[in-house]
């Protein structure tokens, strides 16, 4: 399974961790993981400690799930990013939306 | 068709056997399975009846005379064609090269004589079984094909709609090396350059997220606004914001546009590049010197107008100066091991740069190189843009006939803009459409938008600002003077800028008459040395001074009132259309 979600803080923040490759091909599984409508979520965390590449359809995922944890107000981290996945977050100046550590 | 009653619903199977009896029992024992049967007698009876009525299956004795099996099986499988027949032999052969003999002629399988009605029943319904699925596939097969052909023949037109729409531009300017692949528009690529009213040049870039027709969708209004605003004199900034305006309005989220704009002008020596997403863009001087233009921004289509940031990044650029710029499909060229050329590949390209060649051309051959021919080009585009004083003075095409009877011919406006307004909008795009209602000026729209620049500008920086254009005599100075600018911006209370446009018929064309006013202190024109004589002053290189040249150059009369900050100049075009002032601006 290349995506897999737990919960941690009390159950208030969804972790979305995805391994491999972040691309057009993770779409269904990666909304799948996040659209479920919990009212408890108050908070997203992307890991990426495991994926080894990411394309611009995976930069429109994140977004969608910008989108939908509320736009300018969402509360979203992006983790544990290798070296050219931050390169490609940060050509496209994804710091200005997201919080990347 | 619901496959399970296809598989229960009645055959039409041939069969042909030289035996009366044999075939009298074949044909009840088929009959009472529920089938059509068609009989033959020999080989040549079976081809015919079989082209005749195109039966779903067929069961060959092999041992026939007139024509044996062997010879009909080939000649019926010769006739179904794609069609999937099966044909089974029906003998008492044993021997195993005869019976490899009737496959090698196109058989499926063997029924053993006597017949047993229970194995004759299962292998008929086994071969039905596989004929269907044939079947299916094949439709399926068609059905994808046609589908794709009908594919191919919509992207064709789209992208005839499309070349209408973002057409070329300048793009083949002498001063711009380009690739992009004939179909880069359904990789989400597209690349246009439009001329400036004022001389210099407006370059895009874009990469849409995702391929084919969505992908290019959003590349319609990108082109039409460009190429739209561009020529109307619009700077760099206002075309981004509005493209970004459009984008974000009407992508879906998660869809955007990564892209780059370059705004060159020859004139003064410099490049403006806003960089949002793609990859590093490069400076490459002359001297050899490079400097990264990397990205700033966040793509197009993502922030709404009021959080958008359209701020350049101003750099000075000489003649031979050039400027490149990639998408991400040129770093992503892969070899055969699926290698990828990478940043890497870029840097080391440009590290190898050698004098005789352009830029352009070691880039391109550095990932053919690399490649190795594998997947070239097609999902890459690379600009390269020369500054180069001769470039960017071609005239606009010529859109309408001009004829000074239709259109406004005397009028007189006044426009002035105040406050602080004078550091949010430019009024010379709206002047200049105002002065192309009049046909005889719409053919001149360069020169007449160069004339509204220099005297708004001069009474912008130098009358409200009070800039000294001194300081942009040195590397250092240049960057000084913009952040000034803009600081200063901020405090210009009480300041405006009025333009009063006069135009008037004469017998053998018309005079435009503008004047520009500005509440600046002015300055001391009755000693400033190039606002008295014709000629520039020895060995300065003030950009004020050039500006006055030029509008000296290009009109009739440029005259100081007040204390300086009122500037008059006159105008003068002719129906001949042969140009008075053959002043040549490039120089």
């Amino acid at each position: 399974m290349p995506i897999q979600t737990r919960r941690d803080d009390d159950g208030k923040t969804l972790v979305i961790r995805i391994e491999g490759r972040f691309d057009f091909s993770t779409h269904q599984a990666f909304r799948d993981a996040y659209e479920h409508g919990d009212p408890d979520i108050r908070g997203y965390v992307v890991d990426l400690s495991d994926t080894t590449y990411l394309d611009s359809s995976a930069l429109g995922m994140l977004l969608l799930l910008r989108d939908y944890a509320g736009g300018d107000s969402a509360r979203i981290v992006i983790e544990n990013c290798n070296n050219d996945v931050r390169r490609i977050l940060s050509i496209s100046n994804f710091e200005q939306l997201f919080n990347i550590r | 068709m619901d496959d399970a009653v296809a598989e229960q619903s009645p055959l039409r199977i041939l069969i042909a056997d030289d035996s009366d009896s044999d075939r009298l029992i074949l044909k009840t024992l088929l009959k009472r399975l529920g089938h059509e049967v068609l009989d033959a007698s020999n080989g040549l009876d079976a081809v015919s009846l079989f082209q005749q009525e195109m039966p779903d299956l067929v069961l060959l004795d092999a041992l026939m005379p007139v024509m044996d099996g062997m010879e009909a099986a080939r000649q019926i499988k010769s006739l179904a064609g794609e069609r999937l027949v099966p044909l089974i032999f029906l003998t008492s052969l044993s021997e195993a090269g005869a019976l490899a003999r009737c496959l090698e002629a196109g058989g499926d399988d063997f029924l053993g004589k006597p017949y047993n009605r229970t194995i004759i029943e299962a292998k008929i319904n086994a071969f039905n079984r596989m004929r269907l699925m044939h079947q299916t596939l094949s439709d399926q097969r068609d059905l994808i094909r046609e589908r794709n052909r009908q594919l191919t023949e919509e992207q064709e037109i789209a992208k005839r709609v499309f070349d209408n729409v973002a057409h070329s531009g300048c793009l083949d300017a002498s001063n711009i090396r380009y690739h992009a692949s004939p179909q880069s528009i359904f990789n989400g690529d597209v690349l246009f350059a439009s001329p400036r009213p004022a001389g210099g040049m407006l370059i895009f870039m874009g990469d849409f997220t995702g391929h084919g027709l969505p992908a290019a969708i959003g590349a319609m209004p990108v082109a039409e606004i460009f190429y739209g605003m561009a020529s109307k004199g619009f700077n760099g900034q206002d075309v981004l914001r509005e493209i970004n305006q459009k984008l974000t309005r009407i992508l879906p989220t998660g869809m955007f546009c990564c892209g780059a704009m370059i705004e060159a002008d020859f004139k003064l020596n410099q490049v403006q590049v806003w960089n949002g997403g793609l990859p590093d863009g490069w400076l490459i001087r002359s001297s050899g010197d490079r400097q990264a233009l990397p990205s700033q921004h966040l793509p197009l289509g993502i922030l709404a107008p009021d959080q958008f940031n359209a701020e350049f990044e101003r750099l000075g650029a000489g003649p031979g100066d050039r400027l490149m710029m990639m998408t991400d499909g040129f770093l992503e060229s892969a070899d055969r091991a699926g290698n990828v050329f990478g940043e890497q590949g870029v840097i080391d390209a440009l590290a190898h740069l050698d004098h005789s060649e352009h830029p352009f051309d070691t880039m391109m051959s550095a990932v053919h190189r690399f490649t190795g021919g594998f997947k070239d080009g097609d999902d890459l585009t690379l600009c390269c843009l020369e500054m180069s004083a001769q470039a960017g003075f071609s005239p606009l095409p010529d859109r309408t006939a001009p004829s000074a009877l239709a259109g406004p011919a005397e009028w007189r406006c006044s426009y002035e803009i105040r406050e602080q307004t004078l550091g949010e909008f430019s009024p010379l795009p709206l002047l200049l459409h105002i002065c192309m209602e009049v046909p005889g000026l719409r053919r001149r729209s360069g020169e007449i938008y160069t004339l509204l620049a220099e005297l708004y500008n001069n009474a912008l920086e130098h009358g409200v600002l009070e800039l000294p254009s001194e300081w942009k005599h040195s590397p250092e100075g240049f960057g000084r003077y913009y952040l000034e600018r803009k600081r200063r911006l901020g405090y210009v209370e009480g300041h405006y800028i009025r333009f009063t446009l006069h135009h008037s018929l004469k017998p053998d064309g018309g005079r435009l008459r503008v004047v520009c006013e500005d509440s600046g202190r002015g300055f001391d024109f009755r000693n400033h040395p190039s606002a008295t004589s014709g000629a520039p002053p020895e060995g300065s290189k003030r950009y004020a001074g050039r500006g006055l040249q030029l509008l000296k150059r290009l009109s009739e009369s440029v005259r100081f009132h007040e204390q300086g900050n009122h500037v008059e100049i006159v105008y003068d075009w002719h129906f001949s259309g042969a140009a008075v002032n053959q002043g040549d601006v490039a120089r």
